[in-house]
């Protein structure tokens, strides 16, 4: 069911960088077509003969079929001078936009799933960390999470404990903020934008803002999409394909505690769209 | 030598794999598949003009075509002859089998693309068309099973192995499950277990601990 919270929030539906002149993009947001085309001079977003607001972000085009009751979140760190902007284009997964969310904010996959890279399965181990309702920012925040990574980053040698802070700062839309290999003291950005395109399918678009000199920029992308890859080989088998919302039907096992927040602010949000509400 | 390569490309993985089990050095250098379509802007026409990955540089030798590039690894680099037999009735075989992964791309491969990334084809007739493959090989496996054979062309794994395994194990990506097939599911199993096995995202290494359970909500795609 598609409420007027998820109806007038902001989604990403394509990259700034396809909307050369002249080109006109069909896209399906919660499970209505609409078109984004590029006239030589701006960018516009319909549905069918009607205008639908739009801005672009963080090298992403954004659209709403309703009013949307909030800006745009920011993310002031993404726009710091001297950062890379790395947009991975996007990647199509049959689960709900929330489910492909809440994936992103679990580190307890790490070990098995982003095996070598970004977990090792010697070292599965989550230290307690914080985990917040932001009720003043409507945000939900992870701090202090630090995990063994063996490849942290394209640009990482080895091994290291990597911190991580996670914030959710929209139901669709999750941010990480990472030990920066290259910059000692400055956090590297990497985002998930997902365009909920029905309650069981989603696109994922992959976007970062790094501090990397030195990398080339499509190792960067691959090194992301390899990351992204693996995750949606699992996010595609999950039961149900709804996130469950209802705490009857919660696994107390998979309780991670960023997830559990997640979910009571979906829930504090009325955000239902992709969530399953009663026990089925 | 260099590898030109995309890390989601069943085709470049099979000489990543092939590679990593031969204990081949090599560099790679990326190729913007997806999303930046690099593969048919002139300067990559110039090295292949199918504008198709793999394409692998030795010395003065370009090849274009993964199959060709399997031939000439395992020709140049194994010398016993294991993955590349020069029996006349395996090599024969093995020729047909990689004509056999082309299929596999052509179907598996390009259900799996329209998934991802909504490569505008004939999903449907893709995924019936990789079906109809898998039955075959399925069929061929368990002949070969009871003839003590984990490989298609026999006990040891050859390049017609290698050349088939990406588009059968990513499958599932493209929305063809593997549940039906036992056999192939086992094929799949003996070559993850292969000594200096390479995995590749949607192909999973075998675990470290098969004897601790996975966290709950993690899935048969990491099991199988
Ligand atoms: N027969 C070729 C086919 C290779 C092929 O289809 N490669 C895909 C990647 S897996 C490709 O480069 N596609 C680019 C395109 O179709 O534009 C081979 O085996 O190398
Ligand atoms: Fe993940």
């Amino acid at each position: 069911m598609i409420n007027e919270i998820a109806l007038n929030d902001w989604y990403p539906v394509a990259m700034a960088s396809e909307l050369k002149p002249g080109c006109r993009l069909n896209r399906v947001l919660m499970e209505r077509e609409i078109q984004i085309s590029n006239d030589g001079d701006k960018t516009h977003a319909f549905e069918g003969s009607r205008v639908l607001p739009l801005q672009i972000r963080y090298d992403h085009v954004w659209t709403s079929l309703g009013a949307p009751a909030r800006p745009l979140f920011e993310i002031p760190e993404g726009e710091q001078d001297g950062r890379r902007l790395v947009a991975c284009g996007r990647v199509h997964v049959r689960c709900s936009p929330l489910r492909a969310v809440e994936n992103f904010l679990d580190i307890a996959h790490f070990p098995y799933v982003h095996t070598g890279i970004l977990g090792a399965e010697d070292h599965p181990e989550v230290e307690r960390y914080d985990v917040e309702i932001d009720d003043e920012k409507d945000e939900v925040w992870a701090r202090q999470v630090k995990f063994f990574q063996p490849q942290a980053a394209k640009s990482a040698e080895g091994g290291i404990m990597a911190d991580y802070m996670y914030r959710v700062p929209a139901p669709t839309t999750s941010i990480l903020y990472k030990t920066c290999p290259a910059r000692v003291g400055e956090w590297d950005i990497i985002t998930l934008f997902v365009q909920p395109v029905s309650e069981t399918t989603c696109d994922v678009w992959p976007w970062m803002a790094l501090y990397d000199d030195e990398t080339p920029f499509n190792d960067l992308v691959q090194f992301q999409q390899t990351i992204f890859m693996q995750d949606r080989s699992i996010l595609e088998n999950q039961i149900p394909a709804l996130l469950p919302l209802d705490p009857k039907m919660e696994t107390p096992t998979r309780a991670d505690l960023t997830s559990i927040a997640y979910r009571r602010w979906l829930k504090r949000r009325r955000m239902f769209y992709g969530a399953q509400t009663i026990a089925a | 030598m260099k590898l030109y390569d995309y890390v989601l490309s069943g085709n470049c993985y099979k000489i990543r794999l092939f590679a990593a089990l031969l204990g081949i050095p090599y560099e790679t250098v990326a190729v913007d598949l997806y999303p930046g379509k690099e593969q048919t802007r002139p300067a990559f026409l110039r090295l292949n003009p199918a504008g198709t990955l793999p394409v692998l540089q030795d010395g003065d030798l370009t090849l274009t075509d993964s199959s060709a590039i399997l031939t000439y690894l395992a020709r140049r680099h194994d010398p016993t002859g294991q993955w590349c037999p020069q029996d006349p009735e395996l090599l024969a075989q093995l020729v047909g089998w990689l004509s056999f992964a082309d299929d596999l791309t052509r179907t598996s491969g390009a259900a799996r693309l329209h998934a991802i990334f909504k490569k505008p084809i004939d999903s449907v007739a893709a995924q019936k068309g990789a079906h109809a493959l898998l039955r075959r090989l399925e069929l061929h496996l368990c002949d070969q099973e009871f003839d003590d054979s984990s490989f298609l062309l026999g006990k040891a794994p050859t390049i017609a192995d290698i050349a088939c395994f990406p588009y059968v194990a990513l499958a599932p990506d493209g929305g063809v499950e593997l549940d039906g097939y036992a056999a192939v599911q086992r094929w799949i199993y003996a070559i993850r277990k292969l000594d200096g096995f390479l995995p590749m995202p949607g192909i999973h290494p075998l675990h470290e601990h098969p004897d601790k359970p996975l966290p709950e909500g993690l899935n048969a795609r990491l099991e199988a």
